[in-house]
């Protein structure tokens, strides 16, 4: 499930939640994603969705995560609005048989998050405000799924 | 007409999130001449690298044709997480 929330969430109730009941898979794993303050070069970042639409897309891309992998479960809390340094911005859980297809379903999802998934980041400081697009690095990381 | 949607730091370029573009384009290639005349950076923008393009909610490649009441979103490069 895709929830898109303008609201500060809390990511251990979820995982709580996520993981409670689960009889036949044997791995949970999660990210946490986390606005960074950047030693007060950034009071604030805000995320821009396009709530219905945003949603389909990771769905679509959730969906795809779950056939490549084998998962049981895919769940994705993604912030929108502005976010203070120190709060979640993102809780991607994967519920999987094991380890190896969660962690590594985990990380697929985020790579997909960080540079193709329509969402976009602005961040706000004291010397104003910028758009953030994906660096270099989260570009060469999605890349790594291409196959 | 054509509604036309702006994302990220396209909006910020062009000052507004919406608008309806009348007559209807006819064509992706037409609507993105007609929104370089009024708004020349956003036009600028537009031709450059990284834009995707949503036509009634379906990502869009190349040109493409319009239908009257067309809904077409212009995506800057995406980031989350």
């Amino acid at each position: 499930m895709i929830t898109l929330t303008d609201q500060a969430f809390d990511p251990g109730a979820a995982l709580t939640a996520f993981s409670t009941g689960r009889t036949e898979s044997g791995a949970v794993a999660s990210f946490l994603g986390i606005a960074r303050g950047e030693a007060g070069a950034a009071t604030a970042l805000e995320l821009e969705a396009w709530p219905e639409f945003t949603t389909r897309q990771i769905e679509a891309f959730a969906a795809d995560a779950t056939r490549r992998f084998q998962l049981h479960d895919v769940a994705i809390i993604h912030r929108t609005g502005k976010i203070a340094p120190g709060e979640a911005i993102v809780l991607v859980m994967i519920a999987a048989a094991h380890r190896r297809e969660a962690f590594e379903a985990c990380d697929f999802l985020m790579d997909y998050l960080k540079s193709r998934a329509p969402l976009w980041k602005k961040e706000h400081g004291p010397a104003g405000a910028r758009w953030v697009e994906p660096t270099t690095r989260d570009l060469t990381d999605a890349a790594r799924w291409e196959r | 007409m054509t509604r036309v949607l702006l994302f990220g730091r396209l909006r910020d370029l062009a000052g507004w999130r919406e608008t309806e573009v009348t007559p209807a384009s006819k064509s992706l290639a037409e609507l993105k001449r007609r929104l370089a005349e009024a708004w020349p950076e956003l036009g600028a923008a537009l031709a450059g690298p990284g834009v995707q393009v949503a036509v009634d909610r379906a990502l869009a490649r190349g040109d493409v044709a319009l239908s009257p009441g067309a809904e077409v979103a212009f995506m800057p490069p995406m980031s989350g997480g």
